[in-house]
C-alpha cells in the first residue's frame, strides 16, 4: 500500500535526507522517498503496518524539524 | 519571512553600534578573553544584545534538540562556533558568524520557495472543477466526482478538465502546456480532447472517456511530481557524503582544539585558544548545505525545463545519464518517419505528372490496397467511375485496368516484365509503382514513408552533442533503410528486421558501447515496449494520448518531433556541468578553508572565511542551480 504526504514547512534538505534514511529502517516499511523540492513523502509499506509506520514516521520527522505538518495527499 | 528581515535589521543596527561604540572606546578588534577584565568583559557584554537578536532562535532550537538527542544539526554546529568565539573574545566574528548565517537561511528559504513556485507554476495544468451537465441543468463540481460517460461543458477560456470526446462546438485548444507546442489544435464533433488543454475559443459539450484518476493530466502530474524520487546517482552521494562529511569534520574539529595544545604544551593558554579557533572554524564549514540543496534543485530545474518544452522524464537518474550517451538506437516508422505512406516522387514518360497521377489514380482506384489510399490521397479529386472500363487485379503484380478506352498497366517491375515492357531501373526510397500504357512504359511513381522534416536536424544535433553512433532499426526493404539512412546521416541501418531481431540487434549495441556509455532508444511506444525496456534509456515519442508510450518509457516526447532529443540533451549536459560546478566548487572552497585554518595563515580572518565557505558558497550554489529552472533553450526559443 502506498500514501503521500505533503510535509507543509519542510525546510530543510539535510533533515530530509535523514528524514528518508530513518523512516527507511522501520519495520514494513517497503520504499520510502521524501523529496525536498516538492515537499512530498511517498510511503510504501505492507498493508498491515501502514498505520504503525506513520505514527512513528511522524515522531521521526517532528524530531528533526519539529514545525513540519503531515498532510495525506489523496 | 517579514518578521525575520525586521528582525535581523534590528541585529544588524545594534552589531554595528556594538562596533562603533567599542572602537570608538578604543577597545581592540580582535580578541581579548574576556574575563581577562572588567573592560573586556564590558566589550564582550556589548556585543550580547545584537547577538541574542540575530541567534536566539538558533540557540534555542539547538538546545531543544540537543534536549531531544539530535545532536550534530546545523543550529547546534552554529551555537558551538559563535559561544566558542565569544568566549575567545572575538565577539565581532561570533555576531558576524551569527548574522550572515541567518542572512544564509533565509535567502536560501526564498530561493527554495520561489523554485517550489516555479514547479508548481508548471503543474498549474491540474484542473480544479469540471462543468458537470446532468438534465440539461449545469453544475460545477470536483473533477474526481464526474462518473465516465458523463456530459461536461467547457467554457472558452477554461481548462479542460477530464479527456473526452467532443459532442458539440468546434474550437481550438491551447496544447502549451502538455507539448510545448504553441500552435493550437482545432477539435469538433467526433474527436477526442486532452485533459491539461486550455479551451481557446468555442463552447464544447464533451462526453467523459476517462474518470479523473486516469486522464492525461493526472498521469503527467504525478508523472513529473515523481520523477524527483527517482534520484540520480550523483544525489545519492551528496546524500552518501554529507552523511559522513559532517560528522568526520565535528570530530575533527574536536580533536584539533585538544590534541595539539596537549602534545605540545599544555599549559600554554594562547596555543590553546589558536586550536580552539581553527576548530570553530571547522564547525562553522562543516554543514554539507550547499550541495545537499543544490544538486536535487539543479536536476529538478532540468526535469521542470524539459517538461515545459513537453519532453518528460521520469527521473533525475535519466536525466543525469543521457549526459553520457554513446549510442541512439531509433526505429525509422514513426519516429524518424512520419508512419503514413505517401506519393513522394512522380517521373513521367512521355506525358505530364498529372496525367501519370490521374491515369494511375484510376486504374488502382476499385483496390483496397494501401498504395491505392496513398494514390487516391496524392490525386485529391473524385474518381469519375465512367472512366473506368475493366478492371483485372493481378495478384502479387499490380494492376491492369481499361481508362478512358486506353490499357493501364499499374505494379511493380514483374508486371512490367511480364509484359515485356523496358522499365526504370535505378533505386529510390520507397516503393515504385511503373506504369504503362497501351504497351508503352509511361514513368513511375514513387510511395514513400514520409521522412519528418526535423528528423535530420535531430540526427545532426545529437552528432553535435557528442553521441558516437546513430543507428536505425526498421522492419522495411533493404534499399528504402539505406537510402532513408544516409539522407538523414545515420551511422548504422538495420533492416528488414522482424520485431524480435530488433532486441537481438539491441543486444549486440549494448555490448559494443563502454561500461559507463548509455544506449539510448526513441521508438513510437507502441510495438516497441520489450526494445525500450531493453535499452539503457527508453524515449517514447507522440505521447501525448498514447498511454502505452507514457508506461513504457523513462523518456516521453509528447509531440512527434524527434528534434526535441537534440533540446534533452542541451538539457542534460547543462544539467550536468551545473552540478559538476557546485560540487567541486563547494568541496574546493571548503578545503581550502580548512587548510588555511590549519596552517594559521590567515586567522585574524579566518572565521569570517568560514562563513563565506558556509553561508557564501550555499548562495552561490543555489544562484547557480536556480539557472537550471530558468533554462531557455536556444533552438527552441
Amino acid at each position: 500500500m502506498t500514501k503521500t504526504f505533503t510535509l507543509e514547512h519542510l525546510d530543510c534538505a539535510n533533515c530530509a535526507a535523514k528524514m528518508e534514511r530513518k523512516i527507511a529502517k522501520l519495520k514494513g516499511v517497503r520504499e520510502v522517498a521524501v523529496t525536498f523540492m516538492t515537499k512530498k513523502m511517498t510511503i510504501d509499506t505492507d498493508d498491515a503496518a501502514m498505520d504503525a509506520v506513520i505514527a512513528q514516521a511522524e515522531k521521526i520527522i517532528h524530531k528533526l524539524e519539529p514545525q513540519v505538518v503531515l498532510v495525506e495527499r489523496r | 519571512m517579514k518578521k525575520d528581515i525586521v528582525r535581523l535589521s534590528i541585529g544588524s543596527g545594534l552589531f554595528v553600534a556594538a562596533i562603533v561604540v567599542s572602537l570608538s572606546l578604543g577597545m581592540p578588534f580582535h580578541g581579548e578573553v574576556p574575563w581577562e577584565s572588567w573592560w573586556s568583559f564590558l566589550r564582550m557584554a556589548m556585543f550580547l544584545p545584537a547577538y541574542f537578536v540575530i541567534g536566539g532562535e538558533v540557540l534555542w532550537s539547538a538546545l531543544r534538540n540537543i534536549l531531544r538527542g539530535q545532536v550534530f544539526d546545523e543550529n547546534f554546529l552554529m551555537a558551538i562556533a559563535t559561544v566558542g568565539a565569544f568566549v575567545l573574545g572575538e565577539c565581532i566574528e561570533g555576531v558576524a558568524v551569527m548574522l550572515f548565517c541567518e542572512i544564509g537561511e533565509l535567502f536560501e528559504s526564498r530561493a527554495v520557495s520561489k523554485s517550489r513556485d516555479s514547479i508548481t507554476e508548471l503543474m498549474d495544468i491540474r484542473p480544479d472543477y469540471a462543468n458537470r451537465k446532468r438534465d440539461g441543468v449545469v453544475e460545477k463540481v470536483d473533477p474526481h466526482d464526474v462518473a465516465l460517460g458523463e456530459t461536461i461543458v467547457i467554457r472558452p477560456g477554461e481548462k479542460v478538465p477530464l479527456d473526452g470526446v467532443v459532442l458539440t462546438g468546434t474550437s481550438l485548444l491551447d496544447t502549451k502546456a502538455l507539448t510545448g507546442e504553441s500552435v493550437p489544435r482545432s477539435v469538433s464533433p467526433g474527436e477526442e480532447v486532452l485533459s491539461g488543454c486550455i479551451n481557446e475559443t468555442g463552447l464544447l459539450e464533451v462526453q467523459v472517456t476517462k474518470v479523473f484518476g486516469e486522464s492525461t493530466v493526472t498521469k503527467i502530474l504525478d508523472l513529473v511530481e515523481n520523477a524527483s524520487s527517482k534520484k540520480s546517482k550523483t544525489e545519492a552521494f551528496i546524500t552518501k557524503f554529507a552523511r559522513y562529511y559532517t560528522p568526520i569534520v565535528c570530530i575533527s574539529a574536536a580533536l584539533i582544539a585538544v590534541l595539539p595544545p596537549l602534545i605540545v604544551n599544555m599549559g600554554d593558554g594562547a596555543l590553546w585558544m589558536m586550536w580552539i579557533k581553527t576548530a570553530l572554524s571547522f564547525l562553522v564549514v562543516s554543514c554539507p548545505c550547499a550541495l545537499v540543496i543544490s544538486v536535487p534543485l539543479s536536476f529538478f530545474g532540468g526535469i521542470g525545463s524539459a517538461s515545459k518544452c513537453g519532453v518528460l522524464i521520469k527521473g533525475s537518474n535519466y536525466l543525469e545519464a543521457l549526459a553520457k550517451t554513446e549510442i541512439v538506437v531509433f526505429d525509422k516508422t514513426g519516429t524518424l518517419t512520419k508512419g503514413t505512406f505517401n506519393v513522394t516522387e512522380l517521373h513521367p514518360s512521355g506525358m505530364t505528372k498529372e496525367a501519370l497521377l490521374d491515369l494511375t489514380a484510376h486504374a488502382e482506384s476499385s483496390s483496397s490496397h494501401p498504395i491505392s489510399q496513398s494514390l487516391q490521397r496524392a490525386y485529391g479529386k473524385a474518381i469519375d467511375p465512367s472512366r473506368i472500363g475493366a478492371v483485372e487485379e493481378l495478384a502479387g503484380h499490380g494492376v491492369k485496368a481499361v481508362v478512358d478506352g486506353k490499357t493501364v498497366l499499374a505494379g511493380n517491375k514483374r508486371l512490367m516484365e511480364q509484359f515485356h515492357i523496358p522499365y526504370f531501373t535505378g533505386e529510390t526510397e520507397g516503393t515504385i509503382v511503373h506504369v504503362a500504357v497501351d504497351g508503352v512504359y509511361g514513368g513511375y511513381l514513387v510511395i514513400a514513408d514520409e521522412v519528418k522534416e526535423d528528423a535530420a536536424k535531430a540526427i545532426g544535433e545529437l552528432k553535435a552533442s557528442g553521441v558516437q553512433k546513430t543507428v536505425m532499426l526498421t522492419g522495411d526493404n533493404e534499399t528504402t533503410a539505406r537510402l532513408v539512412g544516409e539522407r538523414l546521416g545515420v551511422d548504422e541501418v538495420h533492416s528488414e528486421l522482424l520485431p524480435g531481431d530488433k532486441v537481438d540487434e539491441m543486444e549486440t549495441l549494448l555490448r559494443e558501447k563502454s561500461e559507463k556509455g548509455k544506449l539510448v532508444f526513441v521508438g513510437d511506444g507502441i510495438n516497441d515496449a520489450p526494445v525500450l525496456a531493453r535499452a539503457d534509456i527508453g524515449v517514447a515519442m507522440g505521447g501525448l494520448g498514447s498511454d502505452a508510450a507514457i508506461e513504457a518509457a523513462d523518456i516521453v516526447i509528447m509531440t512527434d518531433e524527434p528534434s526535441k532529443l537534440g533540446l534533452l540533451m542541451r538539457i542534460s549536459k547543462k544539467t550536468r556541468s551545473i552540478v559538476l560546478q557546485n560540487i567541486v566548487f563547494a568541496i574546493a572552497v571548503k578545503t581550502a578553508v580548512q587548510i588555511l585554518s590549519i596552517t594559521h595563515v590567515l586567522d585574524d580572518w579566518i572565521l569570517w572565511l568560514a562563513v563565506f565557505a558556509d553561508v557564501g558558497v550555499s548562495i552561490l550554489a543555489i544562484l547557480n542551480a536556480i539557472r537550471m529552472l530558468r533554462y531557455r533553450d536556444k533552438e527552441n526559443g
